[in-house]
């Protein structure tokens, strides 16, 4: 096969798309954007609602186990590190170098998810949730606060379970040749996925964690 | 240089096996036939027409309901529903405008269909995605039409859903709101698709100060798109989570704070009326350079001005809310920046007028609507002006005032140029003329029927007559029925509008390649297009409203063999190739 | 005339592609690979500041915490969208894009603690 460049034709149905790997990852990048803001608009709720409940916040955050979202943030940037490393395997033309790696990624995603099961297991059996007994005597900052917590934790897992399955869909294709040592933006865009997800939890970790 | 539809056998650069430009987009039979050949497709072509139809469905259907409005407000007290209904028709009316009309009508119709060719592109960069946009359009309108029936009925709170009511109210709230987020999702995927498009797919020679106007107002548009709508989507996916597990982020009675979620909500919603009103702008900076015969003036003010606009509608939001118990320092702010917007605004409004003076000018439906448009936007955004100012904005907001205001902005202004663009770029899509007189005289009926409608509520808001009331005191009937019976007039103009079209789709003339004279690249291919738009790729080498010579060149690999070598044109270093 | 500019813009005219105007570098990810060292320095460094943010909130600073901790989140970002996120390779545009998005936010927050703080 030969060397095909970026730009690569491909013959000749109606609505061929022409190979472009900028245009690729602009557009995920793109979507990253929305993923940024859809974010964003939780940390501003929580800035403002910190601003307004100080003491409720550092009240509520007693009950946070640091250590548990320590290993996490741990685990997730281990995670971010396969998954570069996967990608500088392929340039490499490592295939299973590469596909190792990206179980390893997969895996730690899998580690993440279940230590969020036993933190949430936790503070749901004593009570703590949204509407929960545990509430019913808590101040507006302490409520304010679990609510913004399960909602951001909650939906960070939602795109730790998503940012998975894209791995898992690169890596059926990379097993198919579909993706090569020169052709491979769809795995580049499934690790900045990754790594956004990673990005949030850096900044969820001490606004939630590391309050004393 | 010709440019109408010979049949030229060009050398093609790529050799297929079987060319599909032989008919056109709307014949062609692909890899799926018949009706698949619609769902299925990835011709952007095609997919602009699915929204079309998608599109006016809708339109009709909140328009109706407006219809039902206007006729419930003939006389205080119950006309012909009770108080909760009205509640639950204004919010749908407004769901199904907002979010199923304003917001996508221009781009994904016009900006789907035109854009590409006018950028001389065969399609845009991720057709896929874009067929995806639509279902996701389909899936949320579905949604806004099946919470009519499902759950209580449709969410009774307005279409800004503001809380706690929208918490506590027992109508299915959290579907109409999951419709809106889906809703936001389709507009994303057009904006990414856009933004990608524009950047990568532009032909040799097309520098960003070669671009036709329409396209500098959809790449600012789609940043808008891309960039304001998920916090749109994070804050009504909050509310059902609100009414559904009780988070306590929007909900007073657990410490929440109502006005947060009102800056939320703003904060999406006004870029958001950025994103109905610039394309509209777009199709204006087009059409004039047509009919005036003559290059548009002040292009790259326009173009800058766009940007402008996007940059400036992220710094406003509040205005929406002085009177909901922000912060004084808060209000003052937003007030101050509010006035900035009409600046890039003005310059716009100012280079369109310049270019109509000492023009050829030649007078047409389009025409008559941009005509049209320009008087009703301006009365719409000086209005803004009142609102804007602390001190008026008191007594006016939440008065009829501001519906009045949002009507000639959003409907006089997108929705005229709604229609100018059907009529313009009509002969394109189908390949087919409409009666011009026809089209003029509906046209008229149309503009006195909407100033009969929306006029006297500038009025009867000044007087005091509150918006979103289903009763009203004796005094404010006599402008209610009037402007009831002006709705009977516009939507007679409309019907008559569509009529006429129609009439022109199935028995129309066939149309030529240019009807109007147009200078940019959609006005050089068949009418309607083939398949792949372009035989061959062109080549740019000027402005896109040049009138005295083309500034394109359509067969690259025929014209291009037979030059003299000369390399003495080159972009000027301001236009350069970025 | 059109022949005049013609042959020019044909040089810019690859035939073989339908070539967008602007002509990037061949994706910047194919024309420069990270070496694996430089990845694992990155992770270093990110572990390190994880546990410094961690020893910093134990120590009780006060509202400090809060500005450190932000801090040293926003470096920890700049290190995986740099070098993780192949940001520090990619065009000059991709850069700016990032930037707007990241202004956008700063905006929303300033302007509503523009009302927030002066309740």
């Amino acid at each position: 096969m030969n060397q095909e460049n970026e730009l690569a034709v491909e013959h000749h149905e109606v609505g061929h798309v022409h190979r472009d790997d900028e245009g690729s990852k602009l557009g995920m990048w793109l979507f990253l954007f929305t993923e940024i803001l859809l974010f964003g608009g939780l940390f501003v709720l929580y800035s403002g609602y910190r601003f307004a409940y100080p003491e409720g916040f550092v009240a509520a955050a007693a009950e946070m186990n640091t250590f548990i979202g320590a290993i996490n943030t741990l685990i997730l940037l281990t995670s971010s590190l396969s998954v570069a490393l996967a990608i500088a395997a392929l340039q490499r033309s490592q295939k299973k170098l590469c596909t190792s790696l990206l179980w390893f990624t997969i895996l730690c995603g899998f580690a993440f998810l279940i230590n969020k099961y036993f933190e949430w297991s936790h503070e749901i059996g004593n009570g703590i949730y949204p509407k929960g007994p545990a509430l019913d005597n808590m101040s507006s900052g302490e409520i304010i606060y679990f609510g913004l917590y399960f909602t951001m934790t909650g939906l960070h897992g939602l795109h730790v379970i998503v940012g998975m399955t894209f791995i898992g869909i690169i890596l059926s294709f990379i097993y198919r040749d579909k993706i090569t040592s020169t052709n491979y933006q769809k795995l580049e865009n499934a690790g900045l996925y990754w790594h956004l997800v990673d990005l949030i939890w850096i900044f969820l970790f001490p606004l939630f964690y590391l309050i004393h | 240089m010709a440019n109408e539809t010979a049949e030229l056998h060009a050398p093609e650069l790529h050799a297929p096996s079987a060319n599909p430009n032989e008919v056109s987009y709307l014949e062609y039979q692909g890899k799926h036939k018949g009706i698949l050949g619609w769902l299925l497709t990835t011709d952007h072509k095609r997919i602009a027409l699915l929204y079309l139809m998608a599109v006016m469905t809708f339109f009709f259907v909140a328009m109706t309901l407006g219809i039902l409005m206007r006729l419930e407000m003939l006389t205080p007290g119950e006309t012909i529903m009770k108080p909760q209904t009205y509640n639950s028709v204004f919010t749908v009316h407004g769901v199904i405008m907002v979010f199923l009309f304003i917001i996508p009508g221009l781009p994904a119709i016009f900006g789907n269909f035109i854009m590409p060719i006018q950028i001389g592109a065969k399609d845009v960069a991720f057709p896929r995605l874009n067929l995806f946009s639509w279902y996701l359009y389909i899936a949320g309108g579905s949604l806004a039409i099946l919470s009519l029936f499902t759950g209580g009925g449709a969410a009774d709170t307005g279409w800004t859903f503001y809380v706690p009511y929208s918490i506590r109210s027992a109508q299915n709230v959290s579907m109409t709101t999951s419709a809106a987020f889906v809703l936001g999702f389709s507009s994303i995927v057009t904006g990414i698709n856009f933004v990608v498009t524009i950047h990568r797919l532009r032909a040799p020679g097309m520098s960003w100060f070669r671009m036709p106007l329409f396209v500098w107002a959809l790449y600012a548009t789609s940043w808008i798109q891309v960039l304001a709508t998920p916090v749109i989507g994070i804050t009504l996916a909050l509310i059902i989570l609100e009414r559904w597990i009780g988070i306590g982020v929007f909900d007073p009675a657990l410490g929440g704070d109502p006005i947060l979620y009102q800056h939320m909500f703003w904060i999406y919603s006004h870029p958001a009326v950025y994103i109905m009103i610039l394309p509209a702008m777009g199709v204006v900076s087009e059409i004039l350079p047509t009919f005036a015969r003559k290059d548009i003036f002040g292009y790259k003010q326009i173009a800058i001005s766009s940007l402008a606009i996007a940059i400036i509608g992220y710094l406003v939001w509040g205005h929406h809310m002085f009177v909901s118990g922000m912060s004084d320092t808060g209000r003052v702010v937003f007030s101050l920046l509010t006035f900035l917007v009409a600046i890039p605004t003005g310059v716009k409004v100012f280079n369109w007028v310049a270019t109509l003076y000492k023009a050829s000018i030649k007078f047409s439906a389009p025409l008559y609507f941009v005509l049209a448009f320009i008087f009703i936007f301006s009365v719409g955004g000086l209005t803004g002006l009142v609102l804007g100012t602390l001190a008026t904005d008191v007594h006016l907001t939440d008065t009829y005032f501001v519906v009045a205001h949002f009507h000639y902005v959003m409907f006089g202004g997108m929705g005229t140029i709604f229609f100018a663009s059907l009529h313009y770029w009509f002969p394109k899509v189908f390949g087919k003329m409409y009666s011009e007189k026809t089209a003029i005289i509906a046209c008229t009926v149309f503009i006195v029927g909407f100033n009969m409608l929306y006029f006297p509520m500038f009025i009867m808001g000044y007087l005091g007559m509150p918006r979103r009331y289903f009763d009203y005191l004796p005094q404010y009937q006599g402008y209610h029925v009037f402007a009831t019976v002006g709705s009977w007039v516009m939507v007679s103009g409309i019907v008559f509008m569509m009529g006429n079209l129609l009439y022109a789709l199935l028995k129309g003339p066939k149309a030529p390649d240019n009807p109007w004279g147009g200078t940019t690249l959609e006005w050089r291919v068949p009418s309607p297009p083939p398949v792949e738009n372009f035989d061959e790729i062109p080549v740019v080498t000027g402005g896109p409203y040049v009138h005295d010579r083309p500034t394109y060149i359509m067969k690259p690999s025929i014209e291009l063999k037979h030059t003299n070598g000369d390399k003495t044109i080159k972009p000027t270093t301001e236009e350069a190739v970025h | 005339m059109a022949e005049q500019t013609a042959e020019h813009a044909l040089e810019h005219y690859a035939p073989e592609h339908s070539a967008p105007a602007e002509q990037h570098a061949a994706g910047a990810g194919h024309a420069h690979m990270q070496g694996y060292g430089t990845y694992f320095m990155v992770w270093l460094g990110l572990v390190a500041f994880t546990a410094v943010t961690v020893t910093i909130a134990g120590l009780n600073l006060g509202s400090v915490t809060l500005i450190t901790a932000l801090v040293i989140a926003s470096v920890k970002s700049f290190l995986v969208i740099t070098y993780f996120m192949h940001v520090k390779n990619d065009s000059a545009i991709l850069k700016v894009f990032i930037g707007i998005c990241l202004l956008v936010f700063v905006i929303i927050m300033v302007l509503t603690f523009s009302d927030l703080s002066f309740r």
